[in-house]
């Protein structure tokens, strides 16, 4: 087969897409303070909001996990009236200022929330300001991604290998544990990455619902975000580990995820 | 090992979009049985509400006398539970399973353990031929291959009907010959029921004892392939063997087919009769023939297809017919497509039997 060669308009519109992506990385592997960088990579403060962004993010994705995919399963296959409507509400998050997300999840699961004040009275239990509020605003927002996401390969799969299952005398958790499962691992996947990408970059429900706290809801957006108002190079430094945390896990899961380029 | 003694009963109607199937399929202890139809005529939906996949409109299926499901009686044994093996058109192997645990799949499910599961698996694996590929995925595996760990995963846990929807059809035509024959050997060592649906006239014509030919949903004809072929009831049976079939009247040694002709047939008595003429006992002529022949017509020859050896030569005249004769033949007559040609068939070559 012959090389395709783009026609001229599109090969400026797609040089000048690529730019804009390219253009305020290079700004900021520029102007980042080099000779501070590793001092500032090891600092505690900045360890620590790492190790919580990722321990919040990989958290709220195990947790979107085992609530989004039956979620995404009942979408897929079970017809009852008003699905439509839950489905809407439940893709919400994905359009919804992140900040109204966070006031919702204040107004909900905060002490004075619907289920916040039971949660409290009865169990003493209080979500705001602590990690487990971080990984639920983060859940809370990054979940549709891999409900939609599970649930388009439920529906793109072919049923009839669950036939086959049941002719083979499986009952229904077993073939959704030993055949649907397997088969939509590609879109499981993906919607685990977009979920997990998602997550860790939550910055305004975040700190709506879970605030501020240094070791305890300060994430990395979070604390770069802080930065930015009093210590201008420090924020670019940890703008910049973000980036590379990012960068490897994409490079890293190019052949599953985003093909072979 | 599946019982001895084990028939099918079913009486079933569903609806599959525009499609209404309204069929009785029996099936006796021994037999293989063939349904056989064009495309699009409801087997693949049938073959599934038999196993319960598809939901039955009204209806009932019975095997060795327990109902599996009855319409009447609302009983339904879902298709797990229900002893019946399965072989899919493209198979539908699960690809993120080893050939064998394909196999064991069946094995697991209905609550063999252990040792047991793999020793089960492998030993059909064998049966098959296939005990070297047991660690391959399935897509490493031919056509074929893929074929044959179907038909073992199918039978591996024993069921007591074996249900095989176009077994042949996904593969080239060179293997199709050779597992054709495989799939016999295999057919003729399983005791239980077994079903094949197909298009494929020689599929069902080599494979099973009997044919049910099933066409828009609707029983057409049953028999031995030899009745079927010999007496189809059909066009589209016609088609398949390669006959001509009229249908039509019969009075005092002819028979009235449409359009107001009459072929004089041998035996023709009385009510509505099938006529039916192997091509090969038409013969052509360049002018009007003198002789015995009782059946003389006269038409323009609109279509000609060469088949090796053969020469297939169509006819519109009053009523179409196909004449089959040699190339040689066709030589002779300096017949090309549009060209005037007489045609004549004894009346004794007219197979006449009731509609």
């Amino acid at each position: 087969m012959r090389r395709e060669r783009a026609p001229l308009a599109i090969g400026i519109l797609a040089a000048a897409g690529a730019a804009f992506f390219i253009l305020p990385l290079i700004g900021l592997v520029v102007r980042t303070p080099w000779a501070d960088a590793a001092r500032a990579v090891t600092s505690a403060d900045t360890l620590e909001a790492l190790r919580l962004s990722l321990v919040a993010s990989l958290t709220a994705t195990g947790v979107a996990l085992v609530l989004g995919v039956p979620l995404a399963w009942v979408y897929a296959r079970i017809e009852f009236p008003g699905r439509s409507v839950l489905r809407a509400l439940t893709t919400l998050p994905m359009v919804l200022p992140p900040v109204v997300g966070g006031i919702a999840l204040l107004l909900a699961f905060g002490r004075r929330g619907l289920l916040g004040s039971w949660l409290e009275s009865s169990f003493g239990i209080s979500l705001p300001f602590t990690t487990a509020g971080v990984v639920f605003a983060e859940t809370f927002v990054a979940m549709p991604f891999l409900v939609l996401t599970v649930e388009a390969g439920l529906r793109s799969m072919d049923r009839r290998y669950e036939d086959a299952a049941r002719t083979l005398g499986a009952k229904r958790w077993t073939i959704f544990t030993r055949v649907t499962l397997p088969l939509i691992a590609p879109s499981l996947f993906a919607g685990a990455v977009l979920c997990w990408a998602r997550a860790l970059g939550e910055f305004g429900a975040t700190i709506t619902f879970a605030g501020n706290f240094p070791g305890v809801t300060q994430t990395m957006p979070l604390a770069v975000y802080l930065l930015l108002g009093t210590n201008p190079e420090g924020s670019y430094i940890l703008s910049l580990i973000l980036l590379v945390v990012s960068l490897v896990v994409l490079v890293g899961l190019r052949h599953r995820w985003l093909g072979s380029a | 090992m599946a019982g001895i003694g084990v028939s099918l009963q079913a009486d079933v109607r569903v609806k599959a979009g525009a499609l209404e199937i309204d069929m009785r399929i029996d099936v006796a202890e021994g037999e293989v049985v063939a349904l056989l139809g064009p495309n699009g005529a409801g087997k693949t939906t049938l073959l599934r509400a038999l196993a319960g996949l598809v939901q039955l409109e009204s209806g009932r299926v019975a095997l060795d006398g327990v109902v599996l499901e009855d319409t009447r009686s609302g009983r339904y044994v879902p298709t797990e539970e229900r002893s019946i093996g399965f072989v899919f058109q493209d198979y539908l192997l699960f690809p993120h399973l080893s050939v064998l645990d394909n196999v064991a799949f069946g094995l697991r499910s209905r609550g063999v353990r252990g040792p047991e599961v793999q020793r089960r698996a492998a030993a059909w694996l064998e049966r098959v031929g296939l005990a070297d590929r047991a660690h391959s995925k399935p897509s490493a595996l031919s056509g074929g291959e893929r074929q044959r760990v179907a038909l073992a995963r199918a039978l591996a846990p024993d069921p007591h009907v074996l249900l095989l929807d176009e077994p042949l059809a996904a593969l080239d035509a060179t293997t199709r010959a050779a597992m054709r024959r495989d799939l016999k050997s295999h057919l003729s060592g399983f005791r239980g029921v077994r079903l094949l649906v197909t298009h494929d006239p020689l599929e069902a014509a080599v494979l099973a004892d009997r044919l049910i030919v099933m066409e828009r949903g609707k029983h057409v004809q049953t028999g031995t392939p030899a009745e079927v072929t010999s007496r189809p009831r059909s066009p589209y049976v016609a088609d398949l063997v390669g006959v001509n079939l009229f249908r039509g009247v019969a009075q005092r040694g002819s028979v009235r087919v449409a359009a107001g002709a009459a072929v004089a047939a041998a035996g023709a008595e009385s009510g509505e009769v099938f006529a039916v003429i192997h091509p090969r006992a038409v013969a052509l002529h360049r002018s009007r023939p003198e002789g015995s022949p009782r059946n003389v017509w006269h038409g323009r020859a609109t279509g000609i297809e060469l088949y090796g050896d053969r020469a297939r030569v169509r006819v519109e005249g009053e009523v179409p017919i196909v004449a089959e004769v040699t190339p040689a033949a066709l030589a002779e007559l300096k017949l090309g497509e549009g060209g005037e040609v007489w045609l004549s068939f004894k009346a004794t070559d007219v197979g006449v039997y009731p509609a």
